[in-house]
């Protein structure tokens, strides 16, 4: 196959996989579209995660306190402001990018173990904060902020199905989330991915090399963050309500969770990851109601037994495997 | 003429079956049929709460008896638990499942203050019952803005405005701390209470700390409440925390007039892990008997709900107030789909839900479930008690409708 | 003044709660480099294991160092079997491994044992002489137990060879092979020993904050930043950084910012700390030659 043919074939089955995600709302329930909605919305929030801890080695276990601020600033944005759905987005990218970035400042000093006591302190305060009297009257306190569901721009009806608010707000989020796919490829292939692999796997060397450790460690918690943020606010149009008991400690857990299972410092393991966290425990409850979560657990465990890369690393594994049997074997000269 | 019997003949069947389903008249929603009932149920079986997700399971053995027995009106109840985890954006989730994908008739008990709001609106846009809510928070029985959401239990606004109303009759200069858990159950009981207390509360409240779930203890609050000099003590706490509670003040010699929330007055899982004279003189107010209180040994109520955890639910806890809750729901809804006969329209639920007027076996003595059009709330009535070291004493007059 | 020293002493016993778990962190640190996170739980279920035999008539010494047997064996066999196949996995692997360990226990414990609380009795009487009105006698005495562990744990890691192999497989498992040491061995009997500590640690607390299965979860991080704080591989920093952490916590709820925020000055603290010490107040710098 000449490189050509091969690119060709590449953008033609990029295009039936687009198609197919296109038409996927249209074959399945409501509900199925909401939790599809989620999975590209923790898909996003995992991919953050994993520029931090996959590709630059910093460990973090409180992005679901960066998610939680995305939420509430585009739940406030939404309901105090009346502020359109789709404006908050950048609002609270920037806003966690903030966050991000004044979490990366102490982040320069703290290594390994250290980093993620510092961020599961910040998983843990962030729900306590978000209840506190003072800001009660933004925050709607322990009730929480019910939000509108956005309604589509324009309705019609396809294989029988109507384009209502939960499909297009899918056909939103994977627009955003193809976006920011996209965003982070481009960044990990070019200089700044190198420099983030150079830092993780050998700190000192890539100071030697000319690479501004500070800035390149604290622009990354940022971004990072700036990824998580975003997802939350998705969360918060898909599931039209926010309240500090949606962002427990759990959620931070989940997303590590999410990294590891997809694959880390891998881009298209974060739709994995985030398939794992959101249908797993749906299965496991379905399997056993008297102890759900141990079934869970059991889960965790085994796919690390059989994929300890992840899932991407057990498809490269594969991948490699295949092509040293397809390719022809030198025979006896 | 022959062709004219037969036109009698086929005119005469035509007509009788016309009025066969006529008199039948039965109508059915999605989720139910000649055959079965399907109920939906969410609930916490995993995550910080799952100490509640035995009302689930407890709803579930109970309408096994009921199937066992026969069903209701002949038909067979189908239960479809799910779990939320204690988190919103699951709930939201597990709400969506049962209606659009298991289609059941209504979704049962949801537990959480924040759960059953996620869901509340989708729930009424969507004109399916959210039945019996399980939580205490007052603003489930709004039946103009939320037609298809009804609570179950006395409020917990009630409830404060009971012990506030007490206080001003028994010791109307009282200096009042409050230990609260830092959400949605603690803060709408401090409202009700500071509310019954109405101007004199900013005056008598004289210390007023919370805690997170998360905490290992309270023992530093309850040193700071001793510190106020507070000679009442409001006690808005879960089981847990309770017992902490009741015997830390035993321990640092601090014996105000102690007011215990009625979630966490159980014998067995807080009274006695406290120590039992610790608690005496403590006061509650109570809708349900608990069943690890000696004074219920022998009544039949008690007796049959005994026998019916040893049956259909064997291995739940006899001391677990919790189960009794479950047991005490279920007959609500058993009660509902019995006046629905065999009208089982969504509609008709809420109908027949806001017409209740009965007793529960293990309800107090005195406490009735009655709704009507304009009151979604099942259950109001509650007696204060006071603790003696072994049991609760109730007494004084029933309060609410 | 009578208030604050209260909440100090308060603070002090708590602390001591927290230095325990510290100390079987600090345990499962110093034999394989990993911080478990399952070391609440594993703590939680085993103190079940001592009730349940309590329950059944045991006398509570009998049942005490039954359990600590029955927490060793399991430590053992936990990593023999579960954490062995992923010994050679990235450091993140074996976090996920540790997490579903944690879940699977909780759940467990929730089946088995249900979740409404229960009494643990307390080896030291409420009422006797070692009372006094700010401790309590089971304060006094757990901290007395502690210090023990405390000092056989430390006897042990530096006087006894035992001690010393597993500290050289920890450092420098290849060195230590070459010298005959069975280093995967050396893990397990890590495991065993940290859940051992851990076992005390559990039973020692669940007396004042009653048995569930979610006695830990609130805990575990206290105990995180009682071993961080005082440096990771420092037992005796363990215990000093749970002391610690236990009277700022009081004492920054009841004075400083309220119980509301305490959570989010507790963080601010230990970012803090942590920038100023990265290693901890007692941790050693490491520095490694480029």
């Amino acid at each position: 196959m000449t490189p050509r043919q091969s690119t060709l074939l590449k953008w033609l089955l990029a295009a039936l996989v687009l198609g197919g995600l296109l038409v996927l709302p249209f074959l399945v329930k409501n509900y199925r579209v909401f939790q599809f909605n989620l999975v590209l919305v923790y898909a996003i929030a995992v991919l953050g995660l994993n520029l931090l801890t996959g590709y630059n080695g910093q460990f973090s276990l409180g992005h679901g306190a960066f998610y939680a601020i995305g939420a509430y600033t585009a739940a406030t944005l939404m309901d105090k402001l009346g502020m359109p759905y789709w404006a908050t987005l950048p609002i609270a990218g920037a806003v966690c990018f903030g966050f991000g970035l004044l979490m990366g400042f102490p982040a320069l000093r703290l290594g390994g173990h250290y980093l993620a006591l510092a961020t599961y302190a910040l998983a843990l305060a962030v729900p306590q904060l978000l209840k506190y009297k003072t800001i009660e009257g933004i925050t709607g306190g322990v009730q929480g902020i019910v939000l509108n569901k956005p309604e589509p721009p324009f309705s019609f009806r396809f294989l029988g199905q109507p384009f209502n608010a939960d499909r297009w707000l899918y056909i939103f989020t994977l627009a955003v989330a193809l976006l920011m796919f996209l965003v982070a490829w481009n960044l990990v292939r070019g200089r700044v991915g190198r420099a983030l692999i150079a830092i993780r796997d050998h700190p000192i060397a890539a100071t030697a090399m000319g690479i501004n450790l500070p800035v390149f460690k604290s622009l990354t918690f940022g971004v990072s963050a700036a990824y998580t943020g975003v997802a939350g606010a998705l969360g918060a149009i898909c599931v039209a309500f926010v309240s500090p008991d949606s962002f427990g400690v759990f959620l931070s857990i989940s997303f590590l969770v999410g990294v590891v299972i997809g694959g880390l410092a891998s881009i298209p393991g974060a739709i994995f990851g985030a398939i794992f966290i959101q249908f797993v425990p749906n299965i496991a409850d379905e399997i056993s109601k008297a102890a759900p979560s141990a079934i869970f657990g059991a889960a965790l465990i085994g796919a690390m037994y059989l994929m300890p890369a992840g899932v991407m690393g057990m498809f490269k594994g594969l991948w490699a495997r295949w092509r040293l049997g397809a390719a022809p074997t030198p025979g006896p000269r | 003429m022959k062709s004219k019997a037969w036109n009698f003949a086929a005119i005469g069947m035509a007509a009788a079956l016309f009025a066969l389903p006529a008199a039948a008249q039965k109508k059915y929603d999605p989720g139910a049929d000649d055959k079965e009932i399907k109920i939906g149920q969410i609930g916490p079986y995993s995550g910080p709460a799952s100490a509640y997700g035995t009302i689930g399971k407890a709803i579930g053995a109970y309408l096994d008896k009921v199937n066992a027995e026969g069903g209701v009106n002949g038909r067979k109840i189908k239960y479809i638990a799910t779990d939320d985890g204690y988190n919103p954006a699951k709930t939201v989730e597990m709400a969506r499942k049962l209606v659009e994908e298991e289609e059941t008739l209504i979704v049962f008990n949801p537990l959480g203050t924040p759960s059953n709001t996620a869901i509340q609106k989708y729930m009424n846009t969507k004109k399916v019952p959210q039945l019996f809510v399980a939580t205490g928070a007052t603003k489930w029985g709004d039946p103009k803005n939320f037609p298809w959401t009804m609570g179950w239990q006395p409020t917990y606004q009630a409830e404060g405005k009971i012990y506030a109303a007490h206080i001003l009759d028994t010791k109307p200069n009282a200096k009042i701390a409050v230990l609260m858990q830092n959400d949605d159950y603690g803060k709408d009981y401090l409202k009700g209470f500071e509310d019954g207390l109405g101007d004199k509360a900013k005056t008598m409240i004289v210390a007023k700390v919370t805690y997170e779930v998360t905490d290992p203890t309270v023992d530093s609050q309850m040193l700071t409440l001793k510190a106020s000099g507070a000679d009442v003590f409001f006690n808005i706490t879960t089981p847990k925390f309770a017992a902490q509670a009741i015997k830390k003040a035993a321990e640092i010699g601090w014996k105000p007039v102690h007011y215990l929330n009625n979630v966490s007055a159980s014998v067995s899982a807080v009274m006695t892990p406290a120590g039992l004279e610790n608690g005496v003189g403590l006061l509650t107010s109570a809708y349900i008997k608990d069943p690890t209180d000696p004074q219920w040994a022998n009544d039949k109520g008690y007796k049959d709900w005994v026998e019916w955890m040893k049956k259909y639910y064997p291995s739940g806890n006899l001391a677990d107030g919790f189960n009794v809750y479950g047991y005490n729901v279920a007959q609500g809804l058993v009660q509902v789909l019995k006046q629905c006969g065999d009208n089982l329209t969504r509609e008709n639920v809420m109908k027949q839900a806001a017409s209740l007027d009965m007793t529960l076996p293990m309800l107090l003595p005195g406490v009735n479930v009655k709704t009507g059009p304009d009151d979604f709330y099942p259950i109001e009535r509650e007696q204060m008690s006071r603790f003696d070291g072994k049991t609760w004493i109730l007494f004084g007059k029933v309060y609410g409708r | 003044m009578d208030a604050l020293l209260h909440q100090i002493i308060s603070g002090l016993a708590n602390g001591c709660i927290y230095g325990s778990i510290g100390l079987a962190l600090v345990m499962i640190y110093q034999s394989t480099h990993h911080i478990n996170f399952a070391q609440g739980e594993l703590a939680m279920f085993s103190t079940f294991i001592a009730w349940a035999l309590i329950e059944h008539g045991w006398p509570y010494w009998a049942a005490f160092f039954a359990t600590l047997a029955i927490s060793f064996t399991a430590g053992v066999l936990i990593q023999r079997i579960i954490l062995r196949p992923v010994e050679k996995a990235p450091v993140l692997t074996n976090v996920i491994v540790f997490i579903g360990l944690l879940v699977i226990f909780n759940s467990l414990a929730g089946w088995i044992f249900d979740f409404t609380i229960k009494a643990f009795p307390s080896p030291f009487p409420q009422k006797s002489w070692m009372t006094t009105p700010y401790f309590s006698a089971h304060e006094l005495g757990s901290a007395a137990v502690m210090l023990c562990v405390l000092g056989v744990l430390f006897f042990f890691l530096r006087y006894t060879p035992l001690g010393l192999a597993m500290r050289a497989a920890a450092l420098n498992p290849e060195s230590a092979r070459l010298v005959g040491i069975r280093v995967s061995w050396m893990l397990a009997v890590g495991w065993g020993l940290a859940s051992a500590i851990g076992a005390v640690a559990g039973m020692m607390v669940a007396p004042v904050v009653f048995l569930d299965p979610n006695m830990m979860g609130g805990i575990l991080i206290y105990g995180f930043a009682a071993a961080l704080l005082g440096g990771i591989d420092h037992p005796g920093g363990a215990v000093i950084g749970g002391l610690i952490v236990g009277v700022l916590e009081n004492l920054l709820g009841a004075y400083v910012i309220g119980t509301e925020l305490k959570l989010s000055v507790a963080l601010v603290l230990i970012v803090g700390t942590l920038t100023l010490r990265p290693n901890g107040l007692f941790g050693k710098h490491v520095v490694t030659r480029v």
